[in-house]
């Protein structure tokens, strides 16, 4: 099967205060087309510098980064990676450049020299999918938190991206933003087939996503579905990671001798377990 | 105290005058300026103030936002007014403390510069009233397009005001979240002469630039991650075109323009 993106032994190191800092030490994966996939980890695991990297933002010191067929390292092909991998950012305010919402979103297609009768048509897709289109003619600083971040998605959905890399986006949002932004996430997913990477330190929005990678000091020191994830609690609590909530209650429950199911995720799946035993 | 600031002073409407080209209203606005220079006679003052006040009364902006607008600059004009009057050479027509003396050539002169600056702001501040930013910014980059070859850096000119415009409201607000954290762990802004006011603003600077610049940088890379890469080979998804309506306004105001030159040899 065709990859979407893939990573191949791949390093980055920046020059720190006096020495080289290696952010990233030889990591190999990758992801098929129409998967979601959650890379988890704590500040400074470096997964944010791997997003960069994902998109030709930066260049890797070792390794290879090849985003469908195309290696970011060829300078010729940058232009048509970035249209590939679009990315999504942590703080809104800081990745919308226009005055209103419709520029914006054509900000993207404006710069890869789409036709306007098509940047137009972009555009009006773009705002439906994520059900923004009320608000086209509206300032950027004036909407929440969560309908910026729409935004930002939607102008990154304008390059008709197959993939989206998203950098933390609902770190500074409220709860509400929080949902708006990961229901759009998973519409992407499931109706429009994107392949999707979300790099979250949110365990309950790593649940979702089909394949979680955690990451630990550079390296990826899991790779698995969430449920296989998740059930090794001792080992996510010694990566300073948490647990979901219904994980962790499921686990001190298991301890205290109940036999539960070790691979409930969900507050659902926790009340039907439950009841068995009533 | 700072959050209300609107940018500008763009009055919303949807009048003629709104909907002309801005290019064509930048146009007009420079031609207004030159026929300022060009009257020589009160007389033709008036026609000024016909091309002008047809222009406001289409544009359905309110008087008094026009009269705000000059507010500003009025101790330049009534300064320009004071000064032309004393120090222009010519016959007496008055003098006060026996020194100072008023010519009647000074009382005209005076007169003359004072409804020129008076026209010239209410002419210009027209354009900015009846022009959102965005649309001004669109005009001046495409006016200035033809001047790329000689490096004038007219898309990134526009650019910077485009981001200028989008960031001054977040910056206003952070600046007001600045103000507030500082306030409440006892930071005064307020009280003070002049130097001390000036003085408690650094702590409310330095933050704010250091954040301006780590916003800097982020948009840098949003950009870079949009395929941003210049001007070159651009489209737009607004295209700027020339209506009906943007030619009868040119040619109204040439026929201004030659009005004025032949009124010179009157």
């Amino acid at each position: 099967m065709k990859k979407m993106i893939c990573v191949e032994d791949l390093s980055y190191e920046y020059k720190g205060q006096d020495e080289m800092i290696r952010a990233l030490d030889h990591i190999s994966f990758t992801i098929e087309p129409g998967k979601f996939v959650a890379i988890l980890g704590h500040n400074g695991s470096g997964k944010s510098t791997l997003a960069k990297l994902l998109n030709g933002l930066l260049l890797p010191t070792d390794g290879h980064v090849i985003i469908d067929g195309m290696d970011t390292q060829d300078l010729e092909k940058i232009w048509e990676i970035r249209s590939t991998a679009g990315m999504v950012f942590q703080n809104p305010d800081n990745q919308l450049v226009a005055t209103i919402v419709e520029e914006d979103i054509a900000f993207g297609p404006e710069n890869l020299g789409v036709p306007q009768a098509e940047i137009q048509e972009r555009v009006d897709r773009a705002l439906a999918t994520v059900e923004m289109s009320a608000f086209r003619d509206r300032a950027p600083h004036l909407l929440s938190g969560g309908q910026k971040q729409r935004i930002a998605i939607a102008g990154v959905l304008a390059m008709e991206p197959a993939c989206i890399i998203f950098d933390e986006p609902t770190a500074m949002l409220d709860p509400s933003g929080r949902r708006e932004v990961l229901d759009t996430i998973l519409k992407l997913n499931r109706e429009e087939k994107k392949t999707i990477l979300l790099i979250t330190h949110y365990m309950d929005e790593a649940i979702l996503a089909d394949r979680v990678l955690v990451m630990e000091k550079g390296k990826i020191v899991m790779d698995d579905v969430p449920k296989k994830i998740f059930n090794q609690v001792e080992r996510m609590k010694g990566l300073g990671l948490d647990i979901p909530q219904v994980t962790d209650l499921t686990h001190q429950l298991i301890e205290a001798g109940y036999p539960l199911s070790e691979d409930i995720l969900s507050i659902e799946e926790m009340v039907d377990e439950l009841c068995q035993y009533l | 105290m700072i959050g209300n600031v609107t940018i500008g002073q763009y009055y919303p409407g949807n009048t003629v005058i709104h909907r002309l080209d801005p290019r064509l209203k930048i146009m007009a606005t420079f031609l207004f300026i030159i026929s300022l220079f060009i009257v020589n006679q009160f007389l033709a003052y008036g026609l000024v103030v016909v091309y002008l006040g047809t222009s406001i009364l289409l544009s359905k902006v309110p008087l008094k936002f026009i009269i705000r607008g000059l507010r500003p600059i009025l101790v330049i004009i009534i300064l320009t007014f004071v000064l032309n009057m004393f120090l222009t050479p010519g016959e007496v027509w008055f003098s006060i403390f026996g020194k100072l003396t008023v010519t009647k050539e000074g009382f005209r002169q005076a007169s003359f510069m004072a409804i020129r600056l008076t026209l010239l702001i209410t002419g210009t501040s027209l354009l900015t009233l009846t022009t959102s930013p965005i649309q001004l910014t669109d005009g001046i980059e495409k006016l200035l397009n033809p001047f790329r070859k000689i490096g004038v850096p007219a898309h990134e000119l526009a650019m910077m005001m485009t981001i200028a415009l989008r960031f001054i409201p977040t910056l206003m607000e952070e600046t007001n979240k600045i103000m507030k954290a500082q306030m409440a762990r006892g930071g005064d802004f307020e009280s003070g002469n002049l130097i001390q006011r000036a003085k408690s603003l650094v702590p409310l600077l330095v933050p704010l630039f250091i954040s301006a610049f780590r916003r800097a940088d982020e948009l840098a890379m949003a950009m870079e991650a949009r395929c941003y890469r210049g001007g070159e080979g651009r489209t737009r998804l607004k295209v700027l075109r020339y209506h009906k309506r943007d030619l009868i306004v040119a040619i109204f105001s040439l026929g201004y323009l030659a009005l004025l030159i032949w009124s010179r040899g009157w």
